[in-house]
């Protein structure tokens, strides 16, 4: 049943296209009427073979025809539900985790050990958590790590990925065998296990490890989608013409590639980011990421789901672990949505 | 082909070197192997210098390196904290977490591929938003709360499976740990196999398929799917090795002693052979199971040719 109903699907799908070519080919196909025509004049065929693909590609409605990537992508993004949806959450929480007293007046750290796993109540909307500490207070307090370990994290990851990916596919011939051994290195390491590693030899308690470490294990992703999109945009010819006309080394990086080649390196950003908050709540969960004087969601998610303590007190868990999954799922529909806008292929 | 294979072996050199370098370092420059032996306490100068020495730590960092190097081709791995040979620990782990990996491998391939070429099929429907929205709820929640969620109600509540598993880890108690394992790869792999597919829906061969009047079903899964599983064999290799690594959590959460629970007590130990030794077989399976996937190609499409 279900082979039978998606392969229709496919034929439909597949069949629509032959109809639409002929169409499609009249302006762009010039070859074989060249052939025909050559004897009378060259010169007078392609004019008239210019002048209709012109006022073809004016045809296809397209009023403001030299509108730059980006700005054709933001035409596409304030349209969209998807991303307009998570911009505000994303703006939401980033307002929260710079002035969480806005919507919450306690202390995150008060707490009462005789109101411990209290259900939710008037003025307690979620309740407390086993050390009496009041949930709604935490949640909201809590979103400052999380937010601060995801956006350092991926700040780091992608200004090193992006360089020395960049270089690498830049300077090919001389600096990518070495660099991109290095990333393989770095990349062969898996990101949980190197993280647990390097983080149960340091004892601190703020966030700069964690965000340390994983920039350090996370930029060869990055490095990689980078490198690909400068070797593809170093062939342009404007690169070339660029070079012709004697601009140097940096003024072609800067100027001509790096704003050709960053729509993936942002597109991957948008997307790790989420991940990131995701794995400093796993390695708080295992004991090495941030530990609990710090107020973040992973250290509460973990101090709720750590002996399921969570058994009489659902409350303790879903709360953090709603506002955590949230926060990710607004940055990974973000990422979703510029990918989208930046790479019309995929529509 | 033969060549080829040399080539890649010969690559794969330099990377496995560094790796395990950077591991190493990590372990024993950060870390106080021989302090960590004594627990709270602080270890008498004497017995440290001799265990120091024993253990080839007050030779230079690179020296240590190579000395360890040459062990672990010698077959000698060094002791775990509670005195068996890391060498035996392996044995009892790996073939576990093995089994725990194929569960999730077969998880992520068949749900993964089935999930992504529908929705691929039906791009812009209800089943395409659904199960694309779905992949992203999986990808937003972590998943050790998904994993003590699931065990909590599974296991205690509904009392259908067993909350831990025993040291035996049959292949029936890893069902459900390896669902949870494959959770978010298998949110990508959908992901991934319904972009490709929408992609070589477009394509030229498919139009031609059609229009020669084959069966549908062999459309869609001789021309169809044969060119648009390529980018998922490549994850899923690169998977192999994160999913054994990654299982730490999975199996902490359900107590399977394999690979995840042997390194965690090696790092909360401090016992820097069992770290080390355990990283190092990983990283050589992560290698190898890429070396395997791009010679998987070759098989999938006929177009790549090694020589």
């Amino acid at each position: 049943m279900p082979d039978e109903r998606p392969s229709d699907e496919s034929r439909a799908q597949a069949a629509r296209p032959p109809q639409l070519a002929p169409e499609e080919r009249a302006p762009r196909g010039p070859s074989p009427s060249i052939d025909a025509t050559a004897e009378r004049d060259p010169d007078d065929v392609l004019a008239a073979q210019e002048k209709s693909a012109v006022e073809a590609l004016e045809a296809t409605g397209r009023p403001e025809s030299a509108r730059s990537l980006s700005s054709d992508a933001w035409h596409d993004l304030r349209r969209n539900p998807v991303f307009l949806i998570s911009a505000l959450l994303i703006l939401f929480l980033i307002v929260i985790a710079i002035w969480p007293g806005l919507i919450a007046t306690r202390d995150p750290l008060y707490c009462r050990l005789g109101r411990a796993y209290e259900e939710p109540s008037a003025g307690h909307w979620f309740g407390f958590d086993n050390q009496g500490c009041d949930v709604y207070t935490r949640t909201v307090y809590g979103a400052r790590a999380s937010i601060a370990v995801g956006v350092c994290a991926t700040l780091g990851v992608t200004l090193l990925g992006a360089v020395v990916g960049g270089l690498a596919g830049y300077f090919s011939r001389f600096w990518d065998p070495v660099l991109s051994r290095t990333t393989d290195i770095f990349f062969a390491i898996p990101m949980v296990l190197g993280a647990i590693v390097f983080l149960s030899m340091i004892k601190l308690g703020s966030i700069w490890p964690v965000v340390l470490v994983i920039t350090v294990l996370g930029w060869p992703q990055i490095a990689r989608i980078a490198r690909g999109a400068v070797l593809s945009a170093k062939q342009n010819d404007y690169v070339h013409a660029a070079r012709a006309l004697g601009a140097g080394n940096t003024r072609i990086l800067l100027r001509h590639i790096l704003p050709n080649a960053i729509a993936p390196v942002i597109v991957m950003a948008t997307i790790m980011l989420g991940t990131f908050i995701v794995l400093e709540a796993t390695l708080s969960f295992l004991g090495v990421g941030l530990r609990p004087p710090t107020v973040s969601w992973g250290v509460d998610i973990s101090a709720a789901s750590d002996g399921m303590k969570f058994r009489n007190a659902p409350h303790i868990l879903l709360y953090p672990a709603a506002a955590l999954s949230l926060t990710v799922l607004a940055f990974i529909m973000m990422g979703d949505a510029v990918r989208d806008a930046l790479d019309p292929k995929l529509r | 082909m033969g060549r080829y294979i040399i080539r890649r072996l010969l690559q794969m050199i330099p990377v496995f070197i560094g790796a395990t370098f950077l591991i190493f370092v990590m372990v024993y420059a950060l870390g106080d192997p021989v302090g960590a032996l004594f627990g709270d306490r602080a270890p008498d100068p004497a017995t440290a210098a001799r265990l120091r020495a024993e253990f080839n730590l007050d030779k230079p960092l690179y020296q240590q390196y190579l000395l360890y190097m040459r062990d672990i081709f010698t077959g000698d791995f060094g002791t775990a904290f509670n005195g068996r040979p890391v060498t035996e620990l392996m044995a009892d782990a790996f073939p576990v977490s093995f089994r725990l990996m194929l569960v999730a491998l077969a998880f992520e391939i068949v749900f993964g591929i089935v999930l992504g070429v529908v929705s691929g099929l039906r791009r812009g429907r209800a089943v395409d938003t659904t199960v694309l929205m779905f992949t992203l709820v999986v990808i937003a929640i972590p998943t050790f709360v998904l994993g003590t969620t699931l065990q909590f109600f599974l296991g205690v509540e509904l009392a259908w499976i067993d909350p831990a598993v025993s040291p035996d880890a049959r292949f029936s108690e890893l069902i459900v740990p390896g669902l949870i394992l494959a959770m978010v790869s298998l949110a990508y792999v959908t992901r991934l196999t319904r972009t490709s597919v929408v992609e070589n829906l477009r394509a030229d061969y498919i139009r031609t398929a059609v229009a020669k009047g084959l069966p549908r079903l062999r459309v869609t899964v001789r021309h169809l799917l044969r060119n648009s599983l390529i980018p998922v064999v490549t994850y899923l290799g690169a998977d192999i090795g994160t999913l054994m690594a990654g299982a730490i959590v999975t199996e902490r959460i359900f107590n399977i002693q394999g690979v995840g629970y042997q390194l965690f007590q090696g790092i909360v130990r401090q016992n820097s052979p069992t770290v080390v030794g355990f990283v190092t077989v990983l990283v050589l399976i992560f290698l190898l199971a890429n070396l395997l996937v791009d010679l998987g190609y070759a098989v999938l499409d006929p177009r790549i040719r090694y020589a």
